[in-house]
C-alpha cells in the first residue's frame, strides 16, 4: 500500500478516457440507435395506420358492394316493370288495330253484300225481262219499256 | 521467476507484486508505477479506440454484430443509470459510467491472463518486475474513486450551489436545528470519507485478492508433477470464478460511482 504519484497520472487517464466517452464514444452511438427507435416506431406506427386503412377500406368495399347490388336489384326490378307495360301497351295497341281491322272488314262486308245484292238485282231484272220476253214471244225493247223496267226492278 | 536467486514462496510472491517503478524526484511519493500506468492506458486505449471505431461508422439502420455487441454493452449500462438517474444523463453521468464499467473491466480481467505465462514474456522483453493487473494497485482504484469523489463535490455544488451543499452538510440528515448541527457535519464528514474509501478499496481487495490466490495455486507447481496438474485444476477453477468475480466488482464499481453522482443531483 504505498500512495505515490501513480495515483495522479492515473487519475489523469481517468479524465482523459471520461473526456473521451463523452465526446466521441457516447453521443455518435445514442444518436444511431435513437434514429433506429424512431425509425422503427415510426414503422410500427405505419403498419398500425394501414392496418386501419385496410379495415376502413374493405368496409367502404362492402358498403360500394351492397349499394350496386341494391341498384341492380332496383334496375332489374325497373326493367321488368318496363317490360310488364311494354307487354300491356303492345296488348292495347293490338287491340284497338284489331278492333280498327274487324270495323274496316265490316265495312267492306256489308259493301260486299250491297254490291252483291246489287247485282244479283240486276241479274233477276234481266232474267225477269229475259222471261217476260220470252212470254210475249217478242223482243221487249229496251228502250220502249225502259219505264217498265225501272218499275219492276225497284219492287224487286 | 525470479533469475539468478534461489526461488523461494516468498520471492516468488513478492517478484509478482512488486511493481516496475521510475522514479520522478526525491521521496517515496514521487514515485511512478510504470507497470500500472502503462497497462491501464494501454487497456483504455484498446477499448476507447475500440468503441471509437465501432460508433464511429455506425449505422441506424441493421447494425453489424460487432456494432450489435457494442449497443448491448451501451444499453445495458444506459437502463442501468436511466433506473438510478433522473436528469439529462448523456450528458455525463451515462458516458462515465461507460467509461468506468469498460476501464475497470478491461483492467479486472488482465488477471485471468496466467501470471508465470505473462512474466516470462515480460522478462523476454526486458521487464523483471512487471504488474499486469492496473487494479491491483491501489493508486488505481484510489484514483477512479477519488475523481468520483471530485466529481461528485463538483456536481453537489454545481447543482445545489455552494450554500445549498453546505447547507445539506450542516442541516441534513437530522434536521435543521442548531443543535443537531455537530452532529450532521460529523455525519457527513464521516460519510464523504468513507465513501472513496469504500469505494476503492472494495475493488483492490477484491481483485488483489484473487491475484494472490493465483499466486498460492501457482506454488503448487513446486510441489512436483501431481501438484502442478492439482494446481491446474484449482487455477482453472478459480479462474472460472474470477470471471464473475472481475464482471460483477467491475460492475458495482459502475453502480456505486452512478450512484454517487446521482446523489450529487439531488437535493435533500
Amino acid at each position: 500500500m504505498n500512495i505515490n504519484f501513480t495515483l495522479f497520472s492515473q487519475a489523469m487517464a481517468f479524465a482523459i478516457f471520461i473526456w473521451f466517452t463523452v465526446k466521441f464514444v457516447w453521443p455518435p452511438l445514442m444518436r444511431a440507435i435513437e434514429n433506429r427507435q424512431k425509425t422503427i416506431a415510426d414503422g410500427l406506427a405505419a403498419g398500425e395506420r394501414g392496418k386501419q386503412e385496410l379495415e376502413l377500406a374493405s368496409h367502404r368495399s362492402a358498403d360500394v358492394v351492397r349499394e350496386a347490388k341494391q341498384r341492380a336489384a332496383d334496375i332489374v326490378a325497373q326493367a321488368e316493370k318496363r317490360a310488364a307495360e311494354i307487354v300491356e301497351e303492345a296488348k292495347n295497341v293490338a287491340r284497338d288495330e284489331g278492333s280498327r281491322i274487324l270495323v274496316g272488314a265490316k265495312a267492306e262486308v256489308e259493301q260486299e253484300v250491297f254490291r252483291a245484292r246489287e247485282t244479283l238485282r240486276q241479274h233477276v231484272a234481266d232474267l225477269a225481262l229475259a222471261g217476260a220476253a220470252k212470254i210475249l214471244h217478242r223482243e221487249v225493247d229496251a228502250k220502249t219499256h225502259a219505264d217498265l223496267l225501272a218499275s219492276i226492278k225497284t219492287e224487286l | 521467476m525470479a533469475s539468478g536467486t534461489e526461488l523461494t514462496p516468498t520471492s516468488y510472491m513478492s517478484h509478482h507484486l512488486t511493481n516496475l517503478t521510475s522514479s520522478l524526484g526525491e521521496g517515496a511519493f514521487w514515485t511512478l508505477h510504470v507497470d500500472t500506468l502503462a497497462m491501464s492506458i494501454l487497456l483504455g486505449v484498446i477499448s476507447f479506440g475500440f468503441l471509437w471505431w465501432v460508433v464511429r461508422g455506425a449505422t441506424s439502420g441493421v447494425p453489424g454484430k460487432r456494432q450489435a455487441f457494442v449497443e448491448l454493452a451501451i444499453e445495458f449500462i444506459d437502463e442501468q443509470v436511466k433506473s438510478t438517474f433522473h436528469g439529462d444523463r448523456h450528458k455525463f453521468v451515462a458516458p462515465t459510467a461507460l467509461t468506468v464499467f469498460v476501464w475497470v473491466l478491461m483492467m479486472n480481467a488482465m488477471d485471468l491472463l496466467p501470471i508465470d505465462i505473462m512474466a516470462a514474456v515480460y522478462e523476454v522483453l526486458g521487464l523483471h518486475n512487471w504488474r499486469s493487473v492496473p487494479t491491483t494497485d491501489i493508486n488505481t482504484t484510489f484514483a477512479l474513486a477519488l475523481s468520483v469523489w471530485l466529481l461528485m463535490i463538483f456536481f453537489n455544488i454545481k447543482v445545489k450551489g455552494l450554500g445549498g451543499w453546505i447547507h445539506e452538510l450542516v442541516c441534513t440528515p437530522f434536521g435543521k436545528n442548531p443543535i443537531l448541527w455537530p452532529v450532521n457535519i460529523l455525519f457527513n464528514v464521516v460519510e464523504y470519507v468513507s465513501k472513496p474509501l469504500s469505494h476503492s478499496l472494495r475493488l483492490y481487495g477484491n481483485i488483489y485478492a484473487g491475484e494472490i490466490i493465483f499466486l498460492l495455486i501457482g506454488m503448487w507447481a513446486a510441489t512436483g508433477l501431481a501438484g502442478t496438474l492439482f494446481g491446474t485444476l484449482l487455477g482453472a477453477g478459480w479462474a472460472i470464478f474470477h470471471i464473475l468475480i472481475i464482471t460483477l466488482q467491475a460492475f458495482i464499481f459502475m453502480m456505486l460511482t452512478v450512484v454517487y453522482l446521482s446523489m450529487a443531483h439531488e437535493s435533500h
